[in-house]
């Protein structure tokens, strides 16, 4: 089987094992049209891709953009802030209106969790989740997975930490699902209070010391910390997190020798990281950013062609 | 799947061989001694023909020849209409083939189509100073204007008729057989 | 005779009454039950198979009239409930303007009287504008007719005002029904706080923010001596709360809706909004305990918070969307359904929890088909087929977490005051 059978990628929850791997292997073979004199192939020649963004976000859209354009697509961008949304239209008028342009797949990020799945119901266009409030960000979790496979050749039996502000991330929920999927031993660790309800029902090991996540991890993921989060009470004060939660030098020791240090960015540098690691030879980050275009690349041409298809119902 | 129902040898392992000697013989033959060449073989029965068609080459020239694959799936015509896509596969083209001699050999040659869209992908690679093709069996049908310069065997067949190539590296036995397409 | 029902079964708690007998109803009373009524009525209804009980009150309803008439009227929501088999609703002020004055009082019971054919109960707000600030003018309104106050749709957050508002509904004795939900520990969320939550991403309403309450209000009426009534009550540790301050006799009663006893927050993964109303659902450990204290005594009332959005409301994001579920023309077949067809509760615990009790609670002369009291009566068939269809709904809205729902039970005929108001 070598396309995806379902019209959209609402998130990893929605993904088997077999589905993940060979959108893994999609872009491990398309990720070499980055390297060629002519950056572009025909496969989504004709196909109109538009990019629904009604969260502001620079390196998730350009992202995409790029993917879209070495598939051959014709894209057109559609932002919240200049478009009719901010004159109160809702989220399904506008989506409405979009449909009528025929669209073969529309790529959404929006503040809501559940603004993806609304849209699948609604338009015939395959929908790619590039974020829905707190719930999913599958394409990141995908080029995180894909990123982690590269260097270590596997994802079964690593153990992977990830740190930070968990309880608003959306990669972290993506991340776990699709690690725990695959294999590995997922470690949730933040204070508690950025731990969500019961999260360790979704296949992690949750803690509040970061030596215990660090000891021996082969992947450290490192999430951003948001400034207004000590506004409502989540934890103290920045300075506090960084002593008990941020990610320096020697805190990076305890993990095994040959660990690789990611980040879905934008860092917080001083916070979450310090920028000896950011920037040392541990971190795969820059890695992720480029793995990113092809794993989008992959996503969207395994969707193309599956617009129309009935959309499957969620179980979990 | 309902099964094909084989009926008719075209080839055996032997005869399979004689025509690749042949084949490589023609190709050494038609080189000018100034020219840069490469094998590509497209994916999948192609690539190991060209492999075995290669070694046969260096082994007239006493010099190593380059070989690349290549695949074709991003540049088929037909990529949205089919609901079981192959398998993406990744192209391996270590060379610069910018002003290079190739020969693309794929096992049948039928309507074309995979031809052009290996036309297609070699032109986002670089500019080749000449492309010719070289297959094993001629099957005739074309829909596009493409011929093979290097055949094999040439052979009539119906159109609800499948040449299959059978070669041990993907099928564990070797020859040509003729089969019926399933209703 | 006005009307005589033959040869139903009779259930009566308040009489100890269940048995099958003829019904006699003059002048919009109950004037006889006996085994035959040798007299003709005027209207002769053959009830044989069927169930013939007090009228059942929907203590907690949203009539949007005044202010949402796009969503709900006076006209469409009593019609709704009187398809429901209800032939009373007690509404709730959270209109538009808010019921805190004898003004909008008069103005919800004058419009009744033009439109609706069931028995219309406003319930004010304990607070102006129900902001929570100041005390409305509950005197007044409970002149004008009023038999609850509450600032439904809000909790009161400030512990003294609702002391304050306690000490004074004492003077009229009208209950004080509270929506338990501390705004802070609620965190803007939309649905229950646990797993579900987590993993859809959603931000969650910390249950404690409703046992807070519960719990403040059991301190606060044990002080005061003023009655208390939960409104849709939803967590297990709400309703031991409930159940222990009870032990203290202190004057604590609650109600429940059918979906905290049907659904959990399970439902919501598809972001449905029609599985988004406050309080949430919540987990399954909840609804058995919910369950439990149906069977029990310990839950009260059965109440649907019918609340009504149009369609437009509904269909946006899931925590943009506003709270709330239809629930007038479900409530007593699913009862009847999941509960009483699978002998978790009797006829006569079904009549207590949808009539005799929200009665007793709002001091209405209902509840009771003893001699001499308000023909105000429900009959139910228990094996009519009922398939849950919201395009059939008689309210305004379609808001319901039940489309398609296939159940076996549902109202025969809505009678007020000796009146057929609706059959099928």
């Amino acid at each position: 089987m070598a396309s995806l059978s379902q019209k959209d990628l609402l998130g990893i929850a929605n993904l088997s094992i077999e589905e993940i791997r060979l959108i893994l292997d999609t872009a491990d073979a398309l990720a070499q049209v980055a390297d060629r004199p002519v950056k572009k192939v025909p496969a989504l020649r004709g196909k109109t891709v538009i990019n629904l963004f009604f969260e502001p976000s620079t390196r998730t859209r350009s992202s995409f953009e790029l993917a879209e354009k070495r598939l051959s697509a014709d894209i057109l961008n559609f932002s919240a802030s200049t478009s009719s949304v901010s004159k109160g239209e809702t989220l399904l008028d506008t989506a409405r209106n979009l449909e009528s342009m025929a669209p073969d797949i529309i790529v959404v990020r929006h503040a809501s969790a559940g603004a993806p799945y609304m849209l699948s119901r609604e338009c015939r266009s395959s929908i790619v989740n590039a974020g829905d409030g707190m719930h999913e960000h599958p394409t990141q979790a995908l080029l995180d997975a894909l990123t982690i496979r590269q260097v270590k050749g596997r994802l079964e039996r690593l153990k992977i930490a990830l740190i930070g502000d968990i309880a608003h991330s959306r990669v972290a929920r993506s991340d776990t699902i699709l690690f725990q999927k695959m294999g590995a031993e997922v470690w949730a660790c933040g204070p508690p209070s950025l731990i969500p309800w019961d999260y360790s029902k979704l296949g992690a090991r949750v803690t509040g010391h970061i030596e215990e996540a660090l000891d021996s991890a082969d992947v450290v993921m490192m999430l951003r910390v948001q400034h207004e989060r000590q506004t409502e009470a989540f934890f103290p004060t920045t300075r506090e997190y960084y002593n008990f939660y941020g990610l320096t030098r020697e805190r990076l020791r305890l993990a095994k020798k040959d660990t690789i240090v990611m980040h879905p960015g934008p860092m917080n540098r001083g916070v979450e990281i310090d920028s000896d690691v950011a920037d040392g030879s541990s971190s795969v980050i820059l890695r992720q950013v480029a793995n990113g275009v092809a794993t989008r690349m992959a996503v969207l041409y395994l969707l193309s062609g599956n617009a129309g298809l009935k959309p499957r119902k969620q179980s979990r | 799947m309902p099964k094909k129902i084989e009926y008719k040898q075209l080839m055996n392992g032997a005869e399979i061989n004689l025509a690749l000697a042949r084949i490589a013989a023609e190709i050494v033959e038609k080189l000018s001694p100034r020219d840069e060449f490469a094998i590509v073989g497209i994916r999948r029965r192609g690539v190991h023909l060209a492999q075995r068609l290669c070694d046969k080459v260096e082994a007239i020239l006493k010099r190593s020849v380059l070989n690349g694959i290549l695949d074709i799936t991003l540049y088929r015509d037909d990529l949205t209409t089919i609901s079981n896509r192959p398998m993406l596969r990744e192209t391996s083209i270590a060379f610069d083939i910018n002003n290079l001699s190739l020969v693309l050999v794929d096992d049948v040659l039928y309507t074309g189509r995979t031809v052009r869209a290996a036309l297609d992908g070699l032109v986002d690679l670089g500019r080749p100073k000449r492309v010719q093709l070289a297959v094993l069996i001629d099957r005739g049908h074309r829909e596009l204007p493409i011929q093979a310069d290097y055949v094999g065997k040439i052979v009539q067949t119906a159109d609800d008729e499948i040449v299959e190539v059978r070669l041990n590296e993907e099928d564990g036995e070797e020859r040509v057989v003729l089969v019926k397409r399933p209703k | 005779m006005q009307l005589i029902l033959r040869q139903g079964r009779v259930v009566d708690p308040t009489q100890k009454l269940d048995k099958v007998a003829d019904l006699g109803v003059e002048d919009g009373r109950v004037v006889e039950i006996a085994p035959r009524i040798r007299k003709k009525g005027r209207k002769e209804i053959d009830a044989r198979g069927l169930i013939v009980a007090p009228g059942f009150i929907d203590m907690h309803v949203h009539l949007r009239e005044p202010g949402r008439e796009d969503s709900e009227t006076i006209e469409t929501g009593t019609n709704a409930a009187a398809r429901g088999g209800f032939t009373g609703v007690a509404c709730m002020p959270n209109t538009q303007p808010v019921n805190d004055s004898e003004a909008v009082t008069a103005f919800i019971l004058e419009r009744a009287r033009e439109v609706s054919k069931i028995a219309v109960h406003p319930i004010g707000a304990i607070t102006k504008g129900s902001q929570g600030e100041t005390l409305a003018e509950i005197g007044e309104m409970y002149r004008a007719g009023i038999v609850g106050i509450s600032d439904d749709g809000r909790p009161v957050q400030n512990s003294q005002i609702m002391r304050r508002a306690m000490e004074y509904s004492r003077l009229f004795d009208l209950p004080v029904i509270d929506h338990c939900d501390d705004k802070d520990l609620a965190a803007g969320g939309c649905m229950n706080e646990g797993y579900y939550s987590t993993l859809l991403g959603l931000r969650g309403i910390n249950p404690a923010a409703e046992e807070m309450h519960v719990i403040r209000d059991t301190v606060l009426s044990r002080q005061t001596g003023a009655r208390i009534h939960i409104a849709h009550i939803s967590t297990r540790h709400s309703l031991a709360a409930v159940i222990r301050a009870r032990q203290e006799n202190i004057p604590v009663t609650c109600e429940v809706t059918p979906h905290h006893l049907l659904l959990t927050d399970a439902q919501v993964t598809s972001y449905d909004t029609n599985t988004k109303m406050n309080p949430p659902l919540r987990t399954q450990e909840d609804v058995n305990a919910l369950v439990k204290g149906l069977a029990s005594g310990s839950i009260d009332a059965i109440a649907t918070d019918h609340a009504p959005h149009n369609a437009n409301d509904k269909m946006l994001e899931f925590d943009r969307a506003p709270f709330g579920v239809v629930g007038l023309e479900t409530a007593v077949s699913l009862i009847l359904d999941r509960f009483v067809r699978t002998g978790i509760i009797g006829i006569d615990r079904m009549v207590q929890l949808f009539s005799v009790n929200p009665a007793k609670i709002l001091k209405l002369e209902r509840g009771t088909l003893a001699k001499g009291a308000w023909a105000d009566i429900t009959v139910l068939d228990p094996e009519a087929q009922f398939q849950v269809r919201a395009d059939d709904f008689l309210s305004r809205s379609r808001n319901t977490p039940f489309e398609g729902w296939q159940l076996r039970g549902a109202p025969a005929a809505t009678i007020v005051r000796g009146k057929v108001v609706w059959t099928p």
